[in-house]
């Protein structure tokens, strides 16, 4: 199954590599990798995809808290939370026809076109992971010329919280 | 406030990190530093002809010694050679701190002469690792260093330093930190209560229990803790290959080494068993034989101080997180409160049981190989002759391969820190370097390398390490003239083809190479000259001393598991199984 896992590590250099390093050494698959300072400039707020059964996520989680780097760790997927993505998404539409289709395809899934060309539609998606592959499946007959996702970035819901 | 220049506050640090040796290798990264190293006497530097066998020497001193072991190597190749030995303190959880010269940080990335990514290339076989990027940072990155070498689940930590970081023109304020804390580093030592007390409860109410004590032990120092608690249960204890002394190996209730080339008495017990006490294990491959065939009745209590350790392999009933000490200790005084005492019905049939299966096919208690006789020296015999010679009190390296298991099976170790090898990385020219650190660790005392004339080969320029620095370590070269262990799954598994094991027309006259260093050779080609030969050998007590012996080229070592079989699967000897 799929798990959303968070990290906050120190913001050093080399410290990401690890991160990254562990997961090949291991023979763990990373889906999805984003990462960012946080509000703390010391500190990186790091979110990881990847697939697993209730053991291995448990090792993966193990694995990561014991590198130096890392100071917490936590699988989001055994609480509720909420998952966000961006996503950019160029498509042809040349035509009025695709056009009108392609604006009414973005309202229904509360996108933004943020740039238009002659032929083309920038498309700006936020959502979850299902969401914007949803998005893809819709305009895929259209015409995709360029897809370009974040990844996803993971939080708790509640009271839970991840800070040093 | 003294100011000191990069290289001499990275020996400094070294100093107040209360090091005393360093082994090394200079080059031009490096350079200031070792000038540095010159110009003072608190830290004594150790000059070796390689750089893998600096970290194997830094090594084997830290694993007779428990202190932290220390290496400095220049950069690229300095570096990359260094890398084996790194790896190898890696896999075992060895204790040491590793500096690296570093190109000038304006050359990182220009690929500039002799430069390598230290950090980079050794980041998979390193606990931890820094590039210092200002002078003003060296003492404190030496101290993370070795507080992170050397708490929790120890390990080597490479410290990485560019050349113009330790620039003698540039000098800074030398401060070193009195005590390390790091918000992201704070290992666990001590066990959880409820589930030690779950231990306890699961241990004392076993019926037939075995006791399986791995190299966390003697990491920690916890050889006594086990030793009372063993004693007071009466329950077998098997050892690891890195945990061979820390239960004393000429007790009745040690069972022998367990796993691919354990005795037929731990592995059965370990397969009947229905509680294992796991301590300081790691449930390796070459222990459990294979997974889904493991120790089926069994409830496993799994002590470690890595928690990535616990059910990694083999699923763990009750985990306790925590060091071998602390645990053990708490689990003693548990066991006090409880005042709960074992089934002794239970625990002697199982002791019946266990004595029945020495005595039928265990190899203390009858010899299961053919006698040596004339001009056939079974090595077996050679390392029973080392025993004897030594009186069970040397230390003893090995190196990897038929030599090794025959070490850890015939050599009885009683202390623990005494039996240095490499287990989990098996690196071939680990024993010789990894003497030297001995010995310079305890001048007096007798320390034998037993290799084999493939090993051996691999750090035998380190013969001349010898002596430069006077380390008269006995080399025990069980020489079949061939890769013996290669050769046996040849033998084994590839209907004899030996494919590039053999080169016997190529060895060199060993004992003529000892000579040419300056030291003592002597060849042993009759099995009954053995014991008087190996007498001569440790009575010259200030000499190296390198013994060739011709050992019988077709032995196996036996108890071998049996590939995909359960632990207690094993061939017994060429023709013999379970």
């Amino acid at each position: 199954m799929k798990r959303i896992i968070s990290i906050l590590l120190e913001n050093e250099s080399g410290a990401l590599s690890r991160v990254v390093g562990l997961f090949a050494q291991r023979g763990y698959n990373i889906d999805t990798l984003t990462v960012a300072p946080t509000d703390d400039d010391t500190l990186s707020r790091l979110t990881l995809t990847t697939q697993g059964d209730d053991q291995m996520a448990e090792q993966i989680v193990k694995q990561l808290h014991k590198l130096i780097d890392t100071i917490k760790v936590v699988d989001l997927t055994v609480g509720s939370h909420i998952e966000r993505e961006l996503m950019l998404v160029k498509i042809k539409a040349s035509d009025a026809e695709v056009r009108a289709e392609l604006k009414s395809c973005v309202e229904i899934f509360r996108g933004h076109v943020v740039d238009v060309t002659a032929s083309t539609y920038t498309v700006q998606l936020t959502g979850d992971s299902d969401k914007l592959d949803a998005f893809i499946d819709a305009v895929r007959e259209i015409g995709i010329m360029e897809v370009v996702r974040t990844g996803v970035s993971g939080i708790a819901r509640g009271d839970k919280f991840l800070r040093v | 406030m003294e100011h000191l220049s990069g290289g001499e506050i990275v020996i400094r640090a070294l100093k107040d990190a209360g090091v005393k040796h360093v082994w090394g290798y200079p080059g031009g990264a490096a350079l200031h530093i070792y000038d540095a190293l010159y110009r003072q006497e608190d830290v004594e530097h150790l000059l070796v002809r390689h750089e893998q066998a600096a970290v194997h020497a830094a090594d084997g001193f830290s694993r007779a010694t428990g202190e932290v072991g220390t290496a400095l190597v220049t950069s690229g190749p300095g570096a990359t050679n260094a890398i084996t030995g790194i790896a190898t303190a890696y896999m075992d959880s060895i204790p040491l701190v590793v500096i690296s010269g570093q190109v000038p940080k304006i050359k990182i990335g220009q690929d500039a002469f002799q430069e390598t990514d230290m950090v980079g290339v050794s980041r998979p076989i390193v606990k931890h690792s820094f590039l210092v990027t200002q002078a003003e940072d060296i003492a404190e990155t030496i101290a993370k260093a070795y507080y992170i070498a050397s708490t929790g689940r120890p390990g080597p930590v490479v410290v990485d330093i560019p050349k113009d970081v330790t620039d003698p023109n540039y000098k800074v304020p030398y401060e070193w930190p009195a005590n390390i804390k790091m918000r992201s580093y704070q290992p666990t030592n001590k066990g959880h209560r409820g589930q030690l007390k779950r231990a306890v409860k699961t241990l004392l109410a076993a019926k037939k229990p075995v006791i399986y004590s791995g190299g966390g032990v003697i990491l920690d120092n916890a050889s006594d803790q086990l030793i009372e608690l063993a004693q007071r249960l009466n329950y077998p204890v098997t050892n690891t290959l890195m945990g061979l002394g820390a239960y004393p190996a000429t007790d009745r209730q040690f069972i022998g080494m367990l796993g691919m080339h354990g005795t037929y008495e731990a592995n059965t017990a370990m397969h009947e068993s229905d509680v294992i006490f796991a301590v300081g294990a790691r449930f390796d491959d070459r222990v459990t034989n294979d997974l889904d065939k493991f120790c089926p009745h069994a409830t496993i209590i799994h002590i470690d101080v890595d928690p990535t350790s616990i059910s990694k392999n083999i699923n763990a009933h009750i985990p306790v997180v925590g060091t071998c000490t602390s645990v053990l200790d708490e689990m003693l005084s548990i066991a006090d409160e409880m005042a709960i005492q074992p089934d002794a019905d239970a625990i002697k049939d199982w002791w019946t049981k266990i004595d029945q299966w020495r005595a039928d096919k265990g190899i203390y208690t009858a010899n299961r190989y053919e006698p040596s006789a004339g001009d056939i020296i079974k090595p077996q015999d050679a390392i029973k002759a080392l025993y004897k010679a030594t009186d069970g009190n040397a230390y003893v390296t090995s190196d990897v391969g038929q030599h090794q298991m025959f070490a850890a099976q015939y050599y009885l170790f009683d202390k623990p820190r005494r039996w240095i090898n490499s287990g989990g990385l098996g690196t071939m020219g680990f024993g010789l370097p990894a003497a030297m650190g001995v010995q310079l660790a305890f001048p007096d005392a007798q320390v034998a390398c037993v290799t084999g004339e493939g090993s051996i080969q691999m750090c035998i320029q380190e013969l001349s390490t010898c002596s430069q620095y006077n380390l008269p370590v006995k080399i025990i070269n069980l020489n079949n003239s061939a890769l013996g262990m290669v050769r046996q799954w040849q033998d084994m598994n590839y209907s004899s083809r030996y494919s590039q094991s053999l080169y016997e027309d190529s060895l060199p006259d060993f004992v003529a190479l000892a000579e040419a260093y300056g030291h003592v050779g002597m060849k042993v080609t009759r099995y009954e000259d053995l014991e008087e030969k190996m007498r001569e050998c440790f009575a010259l007590k200030d000499r190296t001393v390198f013994m060739d012996i011709c050992v019988d080229k077709s032995e196996h070592v036996y108890p071998m598991q049996i590939p995909g079989g359960a632990m207690g699967d094993l061939f017994l000897n060429k023709s013999e199984k379970t």
